[in-house]
């Protein structure tokens, strides 16, 4: 199984110039090793203080975010292309738990969808 | 600093020369400008700002341009007005409008940041220039890019309204519309902007760009006699325009010309696609994407560029974010224009709506000064009011006619009163 990987410009000063890898990681916790493996340089600015990627790096698997497919739960497909994009937007921690709680929050959560106060009496 | 500017990086703090760049090479965060304060204060006087051109570009000191900058737009300086009957009609006594509904050239507020971007793109010497657009950029970027004789590609998504894509066309720019929606547009241009030569003003000259949001936090106080506001309600697509109003809020204070004084800033979005009013309101400090669902299709961003520093500028003045649904938005256009004589988008519908529902629920005391950002024109969505008047027969040119018509309306009315007809 392979997936291409396709790297933006900004990385390019720690993977000296290369702009993509084939990759036969089966997800992304395995991907982003991978990358730091192939390309030592980079880890350290790949990770913040605290060993998390840094939330300004975005993936994405043929045009989907890939925090719509599962994030580190979704499995790469034979053929997949990945994109890293930095800084389009926040972003989330790499360890899925900004995902599944946005899934929560969505679902369960009791704040009042009008006003947004929990326990709030608007819809009353 | 070597010049009045420079990029500097949000995160990590790593300053960069000017160049068309957008995200740090040591961190891959956002850069943006900052500009040198201590040298614009030692000329720059409430009296020196008044004497400059009726335009955004009074305020050209504080922009990311060369202090030789010639500028060819007069974008901007709009009006802010005393909204008193629209006050009225949602529990308020001191609100205001900043109408940028009729910014030069093309209506919206987008003239104002491309008019800085589209400078920086012939400073760095881009014969060609683009962008990813929800559509008033487009507009903008087209227009901009025609009076300086740039070639320009325009990516949009493909559902965009009728009005936004004839208005990036007829000034001869390359419009490609994209088979989805405004994220997928966005990721699109950052990979073609690392791989061509062009100058896409909301990607590699996003920091410049940005900054001329900043002028219309300038404008807002000078307009109010050099004093800040109590509140600002502000219509949120990538959060950007936030952020900059306070940033220039912080400047004017910083370099003298307003007396100090903590703002409140709330930020409106439509329900179908509120990920950075969702932040506000669940306490979280990321955003978490969306898929797009709303008639604000200017607003309708999933994944919003700025908008983990607009939950922050938010939160950290003590003010809120709401949203309002697609109806609610097509009722705030019309009560808009029935009450103040504005007639705004949906991306104004938004902000009119959510700005009486922050009256309703006591989030903004009805004596405080406030101001609501209104940032697009109402002719460039015209679709959502589709149906929503009736158009009468046409009666014949006889003064007959026109009275029996007075007539037939006075006891369409009595119906109305009597509740028997309901619009």
């Amino acid at each position: 199984m392979s997936v291409r990987v396709l790297l933006p410009n900004a990385f390019q000063k720690h993977t000296n110039g290369t702009r993509e890898i084939q990759s036969s990681a089966g997800n992304l916790p395995q991907l982003i090793s991978e990358i730091e493996t192939t390309f030592p340089a980079l880890r350290s600015h790949l990770r913040d203080e605290s060993g998390q990627v840094r939330r300004f790096i975005n993936f994405y698997v043929n045009e989907e975010d890939i925090r719509f497919l599962g994030n580190d739960k979704y499995s790469f497909k034979d053929g997949d292309e990945v994109l890293v994009i930095p800084s389009i937007a926040g972003g989330c921690c790499a360890a899925g738990e900004c995902a599944s709680r946005g899934i929560r929050l969505a679902a369960v959560c009791s704040c009042c969808s009008y006003c947004g106060q929990e326990e709030c009496c608007c819809g009353d | 600093m070597a010049a009045a500017y420079e990029l500097r990086c949000r995160e990590c703090g790593k300053r960069y020369e000017n160049a068309p760049l957008s995200i740090c090479d040591e961190c891959f965060s956002p850069l943006e400008v900052v500009c040198d304060l201590e040298a614009a204060k030692r000329t720059l006087t409430r009296e020196a700002i008044a004497a400059g051109p009726s335009s955004m570009w009074r305020y050209q000191a504080l922009l990311p341009v060369p202090e030789d900058y010639k500028p060819v737009t007069p974008a901007g300086w709009t009006p802010l007005l005393h909204a008193p009957r629209l006050a009225e009609r949602i529990g308020a006594r001191n609100l205001f409008i900043k109408n940028d509904a009729v910014c030069l050239p093309t209506l919206s507020f987008k003239d104002r940041v491309v008019a800085v971007a589209l400078a920086n793109a012939q400073i760095f010497g881009f014969d060609t220039v683009g962008c990813s657009s929800t559509g008033n950029l487009a507009n903008a970027v087209a227009a901009g890019a025609a009076r300086l004789g740039l070639k320009t590609y325009i990516l949009v998504p493909g559902d965009l309204e009728p009005a936004k894509i004839l208005n990036t066309q007829v000034y001869g720019a390359t419009l490609v519309r994209i088979d989805g929606n405004y994220d997928h547009v966005n990721r699109l241009c950052s990979q073609i902007a690392d791989r061509y030569n062009w100058g896409f003003v909301n990607v590699n000259l996003r920091p410049y760009y940005a900054e001329g949001s900043k002028t219309v936090g300038f404008e807002i106080a000078e307009q109010l006699g050099w004093r800040l506001p109590d509140n600002v309600v502000v219509p949120m697509a990538g959060g950007s325009l936030i952020t900059k109003i306070r940033k220039a809020f912080k400047e004017l204070i910083a370099l003298g010309l307003v007396e100090e004084k903590e703002v409140r800033f709330f930020g409106a979005q439509a329900t179908g696609c509120s990920p950075i009013a969702t932040a506000v309101k669940t306490g979280a400090d990321h955003i978490e994407p969306q898929r797009p669902a709303t008639i604000a299709r200017s607003l309708a961003i999933g994944n919003p560029a700025d908008g983990v520093y607009a939950a922050r500028a938010i939160r950290e003045s003590g003010g809120w974010a709401e949203d309002v649904s697609d109806v609610e938005i097509v009722s705030a256009i019309q009560e808009l224009a029935e009450t103040e004589g504005i007639f705004t988008e949906t991306a104004g519908g938004v902000t009119t709506a959510v700005t009486a529902r922050l009256y309703a629920h006591g989030r903004i005391h009805p004596d405080e000064l406030t101001v609501a950002c209104i940032t697009g024109n109402g002719l460039k969505t015209t679709d959502v009011l589709q149906g929503a008047y009736e158009q009468h027969a046409a009666i014949r040119p006889r003064l007959t006619d026109f009275e029996n018509y007075l007539e037939e309306c006075s006891e369409e009315n009595e119906l109305e009163l009597g509740g028997a007809y309901v619009r």
